[in-house]
């Protein structure tokens, strides 16, 4: 057979994979060390993690692939998930299924196995199947599979001892087989038999694959069978024909009758048992008339008191107003002024705009408290497995602005990153969703620090929040209803698994919170620096000041001292840096409570930060995302100046 | 009753105008008709529609005889895409030709045999027939879209009819596969259902797209 073991030890390889969710991430972890962010929402590990491990004095190379549901790829990570299989020689293939999805999941062994892969079946998450009151025959399972097959709760360790120990003792020579109905075997012998190449993939599999007209794989055949081709291509179209009869779904039904078999006598499941008690809360998280209270709920306590109060408030208040005010700036502005003289030199790194004064102490002590909060909240929630239900819940509403309810999940981190969610906008499936959503990130959607600060600045005067919510609301409506009638493409379909609820694991919640925040920090705190420098570089070149002349007469027109342009300005290079700008000058009495509240919609609205328009660039390519940041720019004068108008008119909050 | 293909399909267009597109009646412009057309002066002559002036009214006998025209005419297209796999332009062309040999006793065969449908491939209702309402009164073995199903109620996914291979095998990868056991949870606001261990949510165009041959737990 073509699979080739006979390697040098260095270059042994593991190879994860599985359904999404089922706990390969956190296998990886768990044979590597290193972690990667474990999630319950399909889509999120796109990139393929490598690491190493040693079993018995032997180093292996692990490599974890994205979810695939089939060898038969649909999207584009479970091709490169394949991919990974078929060219990357594996010493032994984990395949890691969810116990309680037993019966589901088996079909992919089964293809796994017969493509002559070296198959070991991780049986994973067998603790919540136990509390469900379902028993594995784990012993027999293997006999009855003829490959090896453990039973474990990764995110435990329980079985992670008998997994290495199985890699470390694979006996790639046995080799099992399974038998479908005899008129499939004959149609697949008969299309195997031209088969000359040497694949990866045993004939067999090849075979089964080109009946499914598996792309890839007749690319395959057409490099590599060049005198047969013809004969391959009619034998495969006589087969179609003879049994006239969608092959993909035959296969599987074939496939499903084998899992049944083998599944008879192994897997116990205790009958009549009461729900519990995450059931339950599942259920009513579903229900319209529990699930908005509850997200009420989780909105109140999640983000405006754990977040808003604790995160921008008491943390905040800590950091800034005690390690900085007190102890750091004076340390280091004393620091600075001892050692140089130079003027520009001071000003560059302790001034008004200065790398410290500024980039570090905003990305430190006002921004990371509150961005900080927010992972933790977002990573907790997210491990619960809160969001796919959100999603199901919103997804009507969401249809009328065009997208479906999967887009709910880069909207919520929005409100924690807009940069972050961005990128995060990939997973979603047309290209329409994808601008939908980019746009109203970057119009309506304030980030933590933002809407940190913006809280805190508006709570002080009564009426105010109010108006700032019901004018961004307002916005977001029109603007989806809008670009949902505007934008061109099919509309999007709701399709989802719901993951069962859990209690959250504090060792999964810590581990993605702190990657969130490396990413946090490698991605955006360089980006403070260079904010920093450019404000400086821009106050010392006097092009600050010829900036904030251009844009005064718009921000006069909105009825704002023009000091704010500055804060304006700001905005652009972090949104909070704005908001922030604004703080300082209502704590100077400089605004009124109109001024502020106008001031602090606009800049909500307001171009997203710099880091975010890279991020759109990026992902969008220039011509959508300066199209966006334009019409973001247009949108958020024009409803700033008419707020200022309504509310001149009106007398509120004069 | 025989009327030409010409009379039914007269009949058709203003059954349409008039029971599904809510007009009280249809001008000859509209129908393309002249009023001097053999056609539709036989149709007034059966007493089926009733001629003032520019314009065309249905009466009821011409209302049940237009919608056994325009079922015609659904089943007749249902059958060309599902069925003989006949797209686009040359799928209408073929429907309105066919239909017109589509007489009664045909058309509940070919009802039957499509599982009897609920709408046209354009996504128009076709009226039910006194097949339709049999199968219904009998109910014990019916396939029925997942959208019909009560929350509760248990069953077989008895085939998809989505169009889209991507999804379907999206779908069948999930587990909802022929065969499977499904149970309704919820039907609002989005279908959620059990199928083995796992529950899936979809929305209501893709529930229209599973079909379920249902079990009748209770």
């Amino acid at each position: 057979m073509a699979v080739q073991n006979a390697v040098c030890a260095a270059d042994r390889k593991i190879v994860l994979v599985g359904n999404p969710n089922v706990g390969k991430s956190v296998l990886f972890n768990a044979l590597t060390g290193a972690y990667t962010v474990v999630s319950n929402y399909p889509g999120t590990s796109v990139e393929v993690s490598r690491g190493n491990c040693q079993i018995d004095g032997v180093s292996y190379e692990v490599l974890d692939t994205p979810g695939m549901y089939s060898l038969l790829p649909i999207t584009e990570e479970e091709r490169v998930a394949r991919e990974i299989l078929l060219k990357e020689k594996a010493h032994t293939v984990i395949h890691v299924i969810d116990a309680r999805n037993l019966e589901r999941m088996l079909p992919m062994t089964l293809q796994l196995v017969e493509a002559g892969l070296p198959v070991i079946l991780l049986i994973n998450i067998l603790d919540e199947a136990e509390r469900r009151g379902m028993y594995v025959d784990i012993p027999l399972l293997q006999e009855k599979l003829g490959i090896p097959v453990i039973g474990g709760a990764m995110a435990r360790k329980r079985g992670l001892a008998e997994l290495r120990q199985a890699i470390a003792s694979y006996d790639s020579k046995v080799k099992a087989v399974f038998g479908y109905s005899r008129d499939l075997e004959k149609d697949i012998a008969k299309i195997s038999e031209h088969l000359t190449g040497d694949y990866t993939l045993v004939p067999r599999s090849i075979a089964l694959l080109l009946l499914q007209k598996d792309e890839d794989v007749w690319g395959l055949i057409r490099d590599a069978e060049k005198g047969s081709l013809e004969a391959i291509e009619k034998a495969v179209n006589d087969t179609v024909y003879e049994r006239r009869m969608d092959l993909n779904l035959r296969i599987s039904l074939e496939r499903k009758r084998i899992c049944r078999a083998i599944l008879e006598e192994v897997v116990h499941q205790q009958a009549d048992r009461k729900p519990t008690f995450f059931e339950r809360l599942a259920g009513w998280t579903i229900n319209p008339w529990t699930g908005f209270p509850l997200l009420l709920l989780v909105l109140y306590f999640g983000v405006y008191v754990f977040v808003g109060k604790f995160g921008a408030g008491v943390l905040v208040d800590l950091l800034e107003g005690g390690l900085f005010e007190n102890y750091l700036n004076p340390w280091v502005v004393g620091l600075v002024h001892k050692l140089t003289s130079w003027y520009w030199l001071r000003e560059l790194l302790v001034g008004e705009y200065g790398v410290f004064t500024l980039g570090v102490r905003y990305a430190v002590a006002l921004v990371l408290p509150i961005v900080g909060t927010f992972f933790l909240a977002f990573s907790l929630m997210e491990d619960v497995g809160y969001f796919p239900r959100l999603a199901m819940l919103v997804d009507r509403v969401f249809k009328k602005i065009g997208l479906n309810g999967r887009a709910v999940i880069p909207m919520v981190l929005g409100f924690g990153c807009d940069t972050m969610a961005t990128m995060v906008t990939r997973t979603l499936e047309t290209v329409r969703e994808r601008v939908i959503v980019t746009l109203l990130l970057a119009l309506a959607v304030p980030c933590s620090a933002q809407l940190g600060v913006i809280m805190g600045l508006l709570s002080e005067v009564p009426g105010a929040l109010p108006v700032w919510v019901a004018c961004v609301m307002l916005v977001f409506l029109a603007v989806g209803l809008l670009s949902a009638r505007l934008l061109p493409g099919e509309r999007p379909m709701f399709y989802m698994e719901l993951p069962p609820m859990r209690l959250p694991q504090a060792r999964n919640v810590l581990i993605k919170t702190v990657s969130r925040m490396q990413w946090y920090f490698l991605e955006i705190f360089p980006l403070f620096i260079f904010a920093s420098i450019l404000l400086w570089a821009g106050k010392m070149t006097g092009a600050l000041n010829g900036l904030v002349r251009i844009m005064s007469p718009a921000i006069s027109a909105l009825g704002l001292p023009s000091e704010t342009t500055a804060a304006f300005i700001f905005g652009f290079f972090r949104r909070d840096f704005g908001a922030a700008g604004l703080y300082d000058m209502h704590s100077q009495g400089l605004l009124s409570p109109r001024q502020l509240t106008v001031a602090a919609v606009t800049m909500t609205l307001f171009v997203p930060c710099i880091a975010q328009f890279l991020m759109m660039k990026k992902e969008r390519g220039w011509k959508v995302s300066l199209g966006i940041f334009l019409l973001v720019t247009l949108l958020a004068f024009a409803v700033g100046w008419s707020l200022n108008v309504v509310l001149g008119f009106t007398g509120w909050l004069a | 009753m025989g009327y030409t293909e010409r009379a039914e399909d007269i009949l058709e267009a203003l059954w349409i105008a008039v029971v599904e597109e809510g007009d009280n009646s249809a001008s000859l412009d509209n129908l393309d008709v002249d009023v001097q057309d053999p056609a539709l002066l036989d149709l007034e002559r059966q007493a089926l529609i009733e001629i003032k002036g520019e314009r065309v009214y249905l009466r009821s006998e011409g209302r049940r005889a237009g919608e056994r025209v325009v079922r015609r005419h659904r089943l007749a297209e249902r059958l060309m895409m599902d069925i003989l796999d006949l797209k686009g332009n040359n799928a209408n062309a073929k429907a309105c030709e066919f239909e017109h040999l589509l007489n009664e006793g045909v058309d509940t065969r070919i009802c039957t045999l499509l599982n009897h449908p609920a709408t046209c491939p354009h996504g128009r209702p076709i009226p039910p027939g006194e097949c339709c309402r049999n199968a219904r009164r009998s109910a014990e073995i019916g396939v029925v879209p997942l959208t019909e199903m009560k929350v509760g109620e248990e069953g077989e996914i008895a085939y998809l009819t989505t169009s889209d291979t991507k999804k379907m095998q999206k779908l069948m990868s999930l587990g909802v596969l022929p065969g499977n056991h499904i149970r309704l949870n919820r039907r609002f606001p989005s279908f959620i259902f059990h199928v083995g261990n796992s529950e899936f949510a979809v929305d209501e165009q893709l529930a229209k797209e599973i079909f379920i041959r249902s079990a009748h737990s209770e």
